[in-house]
């Protein structure tokens, strides 16, 4: 083991340009993150040092509370189907052996597509008049503009759209289960759901566990599926707080609240990956 | 693989698996196939009143139109360009700091681990008001380094190759550091050629990412030159009007080099999206 005085040097010089771009585009901005949030600013200009002003203003703003409903309606409508759907998916690719890679491609494909070509897609197929769905279910509906469906809509765009990386994790974990357990309840007569439920289920616990809470938080972070499907419509029902934030920011201008929004968002975030680590020690120790 | 793990099952079970399974894909191919159907039309087609599965006039119309006028040549250039830069040069500084945090000895070394996988807990999203501000003071909005550089900053990815570097038995260093090598030497001899399968799924992951990243192009770049493919299709009406074969066929565009990746590394990229969620080594 060479002495550590002589690797120092090397070891700063490896790790340079890490540390250039992590602190110049992450830890600085972390920072400032927080710092403005205690300013008055715009989106150029610091101004004055208004200590908690800017979040006595948020706890106090229904637009804020408002679109948090709203990211949290997202989730209720996200999380429970893409969890579901994703286990369901990993059971069918990992039962067929020759099938199961034609499977795993077309439930995983439309995850790797970018953003706008799923929600191009979607506002295609839900056109009005010359839409597929529409002409499928005989109606003239336009779904966007409408308050009670926009939501599930944008859900269901984001439910075909992302389930296969659940999938991905679902299939992980039922690969990583000893074959013997299932060999072993075999020879005890056990089959079909009996097997699930005493096998697989079990042993599948803890990846559900970190699956639903990732799934949480990617959901709390929507922000481009509801701003490109609906720009926040229809009367702001789909506008998420991360929509909040991009237009106290950008369109307003008013950075420092923007940043309040964020910190407040960031806390939420925060929180939730704590309960991931909780929930997922939970479920292992219980299997 | 050989044998199905879930269960043997009896055949009324595999029947209805094989079902389930074949109606979920059909569900999840249909809207791609149904924008190919629609991008092979001529326009006029597409607001007929009356409905076809597939086009009556089969014509690559559309295809000829986008890419002949209008942006999306440029989106596409940009796209690829920006993807192959944020995966050579997040590839670049991962693969040298996870071998100094890996293998090399000094001081606060391990609070400086600490400190990069902090990056983890806090959403990118969070930082967007900032990264615009030292952005626009340092007259990098529109610019292909604006675009690039906060993409570059993956602990996931260092995460994972340090991972890997740890499981490498430290005789092949020690051996190659008593011959005389630099540490850079020994990564790029020794730890790189080692690694390969892990750093091309840590790459196409990543160039995957990068192309279809959409936040933070949307937030750096403001004009029509400068953008990408996922930010340009937000502005194809404007571009188009409501052209549908042309914006099908424009999104088809978009979506081919990625979808063309997966559907050639799928094994690649699943071992690095497994990786990257600290599921699989």
């Amino acid at each position: 083991m060479p002495a550590r005085r002589r690797e120092t040097m090397p070891a700063l010089l490896m790790l340079a340009p890490f540390l250039a771009v992590f602190l110049l585009f992450f830890l600085v901005p972390a920072i400032q993150t927080f710092y403005l949030s205690l300013t008055e600013s715009s989106l150029t200009r610091t101004s004055a040092f208004v200590g908690l002003a800017n979040y006595a203003t948020l706890v106090q703003d229904p637009s804020f509370w408002a679109s948090l409903g709203n990211t949290f309606y997202f989730a209720l409508l996200t999380v429970p189907p893409l969890t579901i759907l994703g286990l369901l998916m990993a059971l069918l690719v990992d039962r067929f052996t020759r099938a199961g890679p034609w499977l795993q491609g077309a439930y995983f494909l439309p995850f790797v597509l970018p953003i706008s070509v799923m929600t191009l897609i979607a506002d295609w197929m839900l056109q009005p008049s010359s839409g597929i769905v529409n002409h499928l279910l005989g109606m003239q509906r336009a779904w966007f503009a409408d308050v009670h469906w926009a939501m599930p809509m944008v859900a269901i765009g984001t439910v075909w759209w992302t389930v296969g990386f659940n999938m991905l994790m679902f299939l992980a974990g039922l690969r990583n289960i000893p074959r013997e357990l299932y060999e072993a309840a075999a020879l005890d007569g056990a089959s079909g759901f009996a097997l699930f439920r005493h096998i697989t289920w079990p042993q599948l616990k803890p990846v559900a566990g970190t699956a639903l809470v990732l799934q949480l938080i990617a959901s709390l972070k929507v922000f481009g599926q509801t701003y490109i499907m609906t720009t926040g419509g229809p009367y702001n029902t789909t506008r998420v707080t991360l929509h909040y934030m991009y237009e106290t920011a950008f369109t307003q201008s008013d950075a420092g609240y923007a940043a309040a929004i964020a910190t407040a968002f960031v806390v939420i975030v925060v929180l939730l990956s704590l309960l991931q680590g909780w929930v997922a020690r939970r479920l292992g120790g219980s299997s | 693989m050989k044998v199905r793990r879930t269960g043997r099952g009896n055949l009324g079970w595999t029947l209805v698996a094989a079902l389930a399974g074949i109606v979920l894909a059909a569900l999840w191919l249909a809207p791609l196939l149904w924008a190919l159907s629609t991008s092979l039309r001529p326009e006029y087609e597409t607001i007929s009143p009356v409905f076809h599965w597939l086009p009556r006039e089969w014509t690559l119309e559309a295809y000829a139109k986008v890419l002949g006028a209008g942006n999306v040549p440029r989106w596409l250039f940009n796209s690829a360009l920006v993807a192959f830069l944020v995966t050579v040069v997040t590839m670049g500084v991962s693969l040298m700091a996870a071998y100094a945090f890996s293998q090399m000895r000094f001081r606060g070394r391990d609070a400086l681990f600490l400190l990069a996988m902090l990056a983890f807990l806090l959403p990118f999203e969070s930082l967007l008001v900032p990264l615009f501000r030292m952005m626009n003071s340092l007259g990098m909005i529109n610019s292909y380094a604006g675009i690039v550089l906060p993409q570059v900053v993956s602990p996931v990815v260092i995460y994972v190759f340090r991972q890997f570097f740890d499981a490498i038995p430290a005789d092949f260093r020690e051996a190659a550091i008593l011959d005389g090598a630099s540490p850079w030497r020994v990564l790029w001899s020794v730890y790189l050629p080692m690694s390969g399968n892990i750093v091309w799924a840590m790459a196409i992951v990543t160039f995957i990412a990068a192309w279809n990243n959409f936040l933070w192009p949307f937030i750096i770049v403001t004009s029509s030159d400068m953008m990408t493919i996922p930010l340009g299709l937000t502005q194809t009406y404007d571009a188009f009007g409501v052209r549908y074969a042309q914006l099908m066929a424009a999104a088809l565009l978009g979506a081919l080099p990625v979808a063309l990746a997966y559907l050639v590394f799928q094994r690649r990229v699943t071992h690095g999206f497994l990786a990257a969620t600290g599921l699989k080594g």
